[in-house]
């Protein structure tokens, strides 16, 4: 008998990551990136989406940390999820590396998500903390969130980068501390809108009542076109 | 005692080695018909004398004595123990075994051949083996064991007497189980073994050893990891400090199979056999 | 079929997911074993003549055609503790769907069925090695290869060293690259002919100690 390996599990290894079907033929679950600088609130988002939506939806989530597990630990102290959904992947001191560059130990961690939770209608896969260059692979997620917030100055939905022009929503998060910040809100949607073209941008103050609000509903678009599109 | 290794001449591929030894110790261990292990071959030979010692109920005991300095350089040294179906048998050394280079410079062959049968139970405890500086030692270990049998092995590397440079000294363990091999692991240290004296192997410590257990418990219940000494101690956070004496360390872990291998290294012999004890008790100590 | 397939098997960029692992390197460096650039040649030596020439041994009969299931459990008898099996079947598991995406061939197919959580990485290696056209010397010299750039990026991660320094400590094991892939291929075509015992089994026991306890870490940079 072999003791490493005695679970049997379905054969997998799917090489077209994008490909809407699992090796079983089933529709695989929605999956959503969200990148960002550091201290932007990713983690607060993404906490919020799940107590948001998990009385509706099936959800785990993946992250990507510095440090092995640390937001995977505040998801988990925070109970926004059972542990057995949420998967923390090790990057090797270079997150953006594992969204981006080689995906296949985040793809390992959603489908394994999938097979031991599943079936699942959504995964979100939290970037590790980075700067504004970090945007997430087409092989791994179908849509990417950008979270940046008014503490960071209102010069970066200017400045431009890829995540800020290129992901499918970007959210500015914080709005309720822009007086404090000397923040002007109606200049950065200008500057956003100016970079963005036709991307939607959402404003979001977590710490508010249903302050997750306009990404939720975002994300439950984006879920309803999902389910209804092709198998 | 320190022998120089003589200049190295062309090797005679024809002529018998002059200097070397041959000899072949056996025992064969048997069950009687009310369950006591009798010893039907106990064969010394060469520099092996084979002592038996009471024992009080339990299993048989064999001391394995050095009769004389060996094995040397050009010797052709073999032990060959089976432990047929049901016995049960217990193996010790009186003291250390010195490699010591011979009058040649060909290496000398150290090989050790273990036999468990259905439901039998080896223990196999010598004591180190020290490569003396100049030495050159090729060491098997192997090791057939029955899908029933139990084994309980610890082999014990120093290299080098106190304060002088190691041999070279190479040495295989191989484990088979019911037919699959369960184990096989070679280890190469000094001259002519790149990379052995390197912070991925021995990390300037001279002890190295393992304590090997295979028992059909294994099978359902594995062993769990265990770290022993300084393999125990939490990293530093941010930077390390400096230069540090290299602490005995070792890890008690499950193989792929029924079995459970603690692997230990150490500054020195006497360490080295306290963290394989730690890992023998268990962790209740 | 082209040799020049060998480089892009043995591009550190290769998606395989080797940038998330030190090869030993992080516990080593928290320890003070590698601080500059010549203990992490060392380390990268010793690495390189013990698992390295296993590895590249294992690739070599994979991609000469051997069993790969075989190969997977001569694998295991040479990696006796958990955490490296572990991390050698993730790797496997990365290193098989890159592979099928690159080279696609029912014979990866086959060992990515037999074994779902993946087998050895250096036995999937091999077989996508093959897969690619290469020969078994060239698979035992991307393993051999990769056994050094793993730790050595990883340790320009760890201690901030300089990259060019780290470049050329690859550069002089350069001469020690050649004799593992060679003595690597050299095994692994014979074992064919004479079994998997033929394979070198050459062990680290500090790779073995550090590797279980880096696995107890409750906070880390990398997965291995």
């Amino acid at each position: 008998m072999h003791l490493d390996h005695h679970e049997t599990f379905p054969e997998r290894h799917t090489y077209s990551a994008a490909a809407p079907v699992r090796a079983d033929g089933r529709r695989r679950a929605l999956r959503i990136g969200l990148g960002g600088p550091v201290g932007t609130g990713k983690t607060a988002t993404v906490a919020a989406l799940c107590r948001a939506l998990r009385d509706e939806l099936s959800l785990a989530v993946v992250t990507n940390d510095i440090y092995t597990r640390e937001d995977a630990e505040f998801l988990l102290r925070e109970a926004v999820l059972p542990a057995e959904r949420i998967s923390a992947v090790e990057t090797g001191a270079c997150p953006h590396t594992a969204i981006r560059d080689d995906i296949s130990a985040n793809l390992e961690a959603v489908e394994d998500l999938e097979d031991t939770v599943g079936p699942l209608d959504l995964i979100l896969v939290e970037s590790g903390g980075d700067n504004l260059t970090a945007t997430f692979s087409k092989g791994l997620v179908d849509f990417q969130i950008f979270v940046i917030d008014v503490a960071g100055g209102d010069d970066i939905p200017r400045k431009g980068g890829p995540g800020v022009t290129t992901a499918d929503l970007l959210v500015i998060n914080k709005t309720d501390l822009a007086p404090y910040v000397g923040v002007d809100l109606a200049g950065m949607a200008r500057d956003a809108k100016a970079q963005r073209g036709e991307l939607p941008v959402a404003f979001t103050a977590l710490k508010t009542e249903n302050g997750v609000r306009p990404v939720s509903d975002w994300v439950r678009a984006r879920l309803a076109d999902w389910t209804a599109g092709p198998a | 005692m320190t022998l120089a290794l003589p200049p190295r001449t062309a090797p005679a591929t024809t002529a018998p080695s002059p200097a070397g030894l041959r000899a072949t110790a056996r025992i064969v261990a048997r069950a009687d018909a009310d369950g006591t292990t009798r010893l039907p071959v106990l064969d010394g030979d060469g520099p092996f004398a084979l002592r038996r010692l009471r024992a009080h109920g339990g299993p048989a005991r064999v001391c394995v004595v050095g009769a004389m300095s060996a094995p040397l350089g050009g010797d052709r040294l073999a032990i060959e123990v089976t432990a047929e179906a049901g016995s049960a048998l217990h193996l010790t050394a009186a003291a250390a075994t010195v490699a010591l280079p011979g009058r040649t410079g060909e290496p000398a062959h150290y090989d050790v051949r273990l036999t468990v049968g259905e439901g039998a139970r080896l223990e196999w405890l010598p004591e180190p083996l020290i490569s003396a500086a100049g030495s050159d030692l090729r060491m098997t270990t192997t090791v057939e064991l029955a899908a029933t049998a139990r084994l309980v092995l610890r082999e014990e590397q120093v290299l080098g007497r106190s304060g002088e440079p190691t041999g070279a000294l190479r040495s295989r363990l191989t484990v088979r189980r019911a037919g699959r091999t369960l184990l096989d692991q070679e280890t190469a240290y000094g001259p002519g073994a790149p990379g052995w004296d390197t912070s991925a192997v021995l990390g300037g410590h001279r002890a190295v050893g393992q304590l090997l257990v295979v028992t059909p418990e294994f099978e359902d219940a594995p062993a769990e990891v265990r770290l022993l000494g300084a393999a125990a101690d939490q990293p530093h956070r941010g930077r390390p400090s400096g230069d540090q004496r290299p602490d005995a360390q070792g890890v008690l872990a499950p193989l792929a199979g029924p079995g459970a291998l603690a692997t230990a290294v150490a500054p020195d012999g006497l360490r080295l056999r306290r963290l394989l004890d730690e890992a023998a008790r268990g962790p209740g100590g | 079929m082209s040799r020049a397939a060998l480089l892009v098997l043995a591009d550190g960029r290769f998606p395989a997911g080797g940038h998330a692992h030190s090869g030993g390197a992080e516990p080593a460096v928290a320890a003070g074993r590698i601080k500059d650039a010549a203990t992490l040649e060392s380390f990268c030596r010793g690495r390189l003549h013990t698992t390295g020439l296993v590895a590249a041994a294992l690739a070599a009969a994979a991609a000469a055609g051997c069993d790969p299931l075989l190969l997977d459990d001569a694998a295991d008898a040479r990696t006796p503790v958990p955490a490296l099996r572990q991390v050698a079947r993730r790797l496997g598991r990365q290193m098989m769907r890159a592979a099928r995406a690159t080279w696609p061939d029912p014979a990866l197919d086959a060992l990515a069925a037999a074994r779902p959580r993946g087998a050895h990485q250096p036995v999937v290696l091999g077989l996508a090695a093959r897969s690619a056209g290469l020969s078994p010397q060239d698979a035992a010299y991307a393993v051999a290869y990769e056994s050094l750039s793993g730790p050595a990026t990883a340790a320009v991660r760890l201690l901030s060293l300089d990259p060019f320094d780290a470049t050329a400590v690859l550069a002089h094991l350069a001469a020690d690259v050649d004799r593992v892939a060679e003595q690597g291929a050299a095994a692994g075509e014979r074992v064919a002919a004479e079994g998997a015992d033929v394979l070198p089994a050459a062990s680290a026991p500090l790779l073995d100690i550090t590797a279980e306890a880096h696995a107890a870490w409750p906070v880390r940079l990398f997965a291995s």
